[in-house]
């Protein structure tokens, strides 16, 4: 599964995975952020902010291949509006549409893939993302697992069933539909018995929190060069 | 000398009108190790979760003295243990270290009291080379002894342990059996392993339809109401010199 391969990316050893989440997470969002703000036409700080990110994932020692096929995930949504960019009459912008959103997704993937998931929740929690969303995406990230386990059970089910109707689509689709259906009921019960178990071990609300992130100089002096690095590049 | 859980005419219903306990009475001394049988539906699960309040029906549930009522749960939660049938409930932590680390921090232990607490914890079951995995990176038995973990973390004096043989492979099955057999807390384990019981529990009792019908010696029990797994006549048994 795609998230499991990040997830063992993120448990490298680079200096690279060894910064402090926030510090990671800082650079990432004033990447971005310039990023948006760069001119379509300015294709230098394109390539500049591209052999940037190069960079990252070479010292992150992260497989440049991979890395790039899977920033691919954005595309379908990018070159669809791109697509209308480009039917409306303003090629460079649409080009720059993919670009941008094909750099943002490498960029977030560099990031998830030098920093283990607990951490960059911890480090999001402690920038003041709320805690809510932080538990939710905590939540839904573990039992990803459990849920698209379940449903390779119910294809499997389905698949050995197939028999006469193998060929007709729309009892596949009604099939699959009544599945999801399934799939959705069962994740509210598993939801119901992860609550159970957490009373169970006294919870009352608010998740503890072990801590371990320290913000070194040196994470700080990271923020700072690749900001600093970025707003030069941005304002050239 | 003070029962740990005592329990008396207790009645619940579900919100669909079932009823799921009719009437139940039940006491568990120190040191006991007590099977919950009965076929499935007939109440066990739901018997348990009243005793740490997670469910709460009409009558008296009381854990190491105390009533089992909302001013007193994290009192009760921190003295019952829960292990859940299915562990993938249970492990919900991104790692295994913050995992069983959960419980302790709910009790108001500080992190690193917490991680002292996980890491002895884990070393009780085995699993210390666990401690930075994620859970879903554990097989079976695995999960099932890091959830024990997790419970064990919070010094329980009782454990409770739902179907604590489902999932697992007869060498996982023995494993969690010497090792609940080493634990010093009472237990009270729900289970239709007869063989598993037999192997741990001083005592067991029957659920039928809500009620408990009958409590005794564990193979009396099993004797009683032919509480085992069904033995196949000899013709019935795979051989490998039968050609079919």
């Amino acid at each position: 599964m795609h998230h499991v391969l990040v997830d063992r990316w993120s448990r490298g050893t680079s200096r690279l995975h060894a910064r402090d989440p926030r510090a990671k997470i800082l650079a990432v969002v004033a990447f971005l952020i310039v990023l948006a703000t760069t001119p379509p036409h300015a294709a230098v700080p394109l390539m500049i902010y591209t052999v940037l990110l190069l960079a990252g994932i070479l010292i992150a020692g992260l497989p440049v291949g991979s890395v790039a096929l899977r920033g691919m995930a954005v595309l379908p949504f990018s070159l669809t509006f791109g697509l209308i960019s480009w039917l409306a009459g303003d090629a460079l912008r649409a080009q720059a549409l993919v670009e941008k959103s094909y750099l943002s997704a490498v960029a977030v993937l560099l990031l998830a893939g030098t920093t283990p998931l607990p951490l960059l929740l911890q480090g999001l929690e402690a920038l003041g993302t709320p805690r809510f969303l932080v538990m939710v995406t905590q939540f839904l990230y573990r039992y990803l697992f459990v849920i698209s386990e379940q449903a390779q059970h119910f294809r499997l089910a389905a698949a050995c069933r197939e028999g006469a109707h193998k060929k007709h689509r729309r009892m596949r689709f009604r099939g699959a539909a009544g599945a999801l259906a399934v799939l959705f009921a069962r994740s509210y019960y598993r939801a119901e018995g992860i609550h159970r178990a957490m009373l169970a071990r006294s919870f009352s609300g608010r998740f503890g929190v072990l801590g371990g992130l320290h913000f070194r100089a040196s994470d700080l002096l990271f923020t700072l060069a690749i900001g600093m690095f970025l707003i030069v590049v941005r304002v050239q | 000398m003070t029962p740990l859980i005592e329990v008396h005419d207790l009645h619940f219903q579900y919100e669909d009108g079932t009823q799921a306990l009719d009437g139940v009475t039940f006491s568990l001394q120190p040191g006991e190790t007590v099977a919950l049988f009965g076929a499935n539906g007939s109440g066990k699960t739901t018997f348990v979760l009243h005793l740490n309040g997670i469910l709460e029906g009409q009558g008296s549930v009381a854990v190491c003295g105390m009533p089992v009522i909302k001013e007193n749960l994290t009192a009760v939660r921190s003295k019952i243990g829960m292990v859940f049938q299915d562990s993938d409930e249970q492990l919900f932590m991104p790692t295994v270290r913050e995992d069983v680390a959960f419980g302790p921090l709910n009790q108001g232990l500080t992190p690193e009291q917490a991680v002292a607490r996980a890491k002895v914890a884990l070393e009780q079951v085995g699993m210390t080379h666990t401690l930075d995995k994620a859970p879903y990176h554990l097989s079976a038995g695995e999960k099932r002894r890091v959830a024990l973990a997790g419970v064990l973390a919070m010094e329980p004096e009782i454990l409770v342990l739902d179907e604590p043989t489902t999932f697992l492979d007869p060498p996982a099955q023995r494993n969690l059996l010497h090792l609940l057999q080493g634990l010093p807390q009472a237990k009270l384990i729900v289970t239709h392993d007869t063989r598993f019981a037999a192997a741990l529990a001083t005592r067991a009792v029957f659920f039928d339809r809500g009620k408990l019908v009958a409590d005794g010696d564990v193979e009396e029990i099993v004797r009683h109401f032919d509480w085992t797994y069904p033995v196949l006549p000899e013709d019935l048994r795979y051989s490998a010199q039968r050609r079919f």
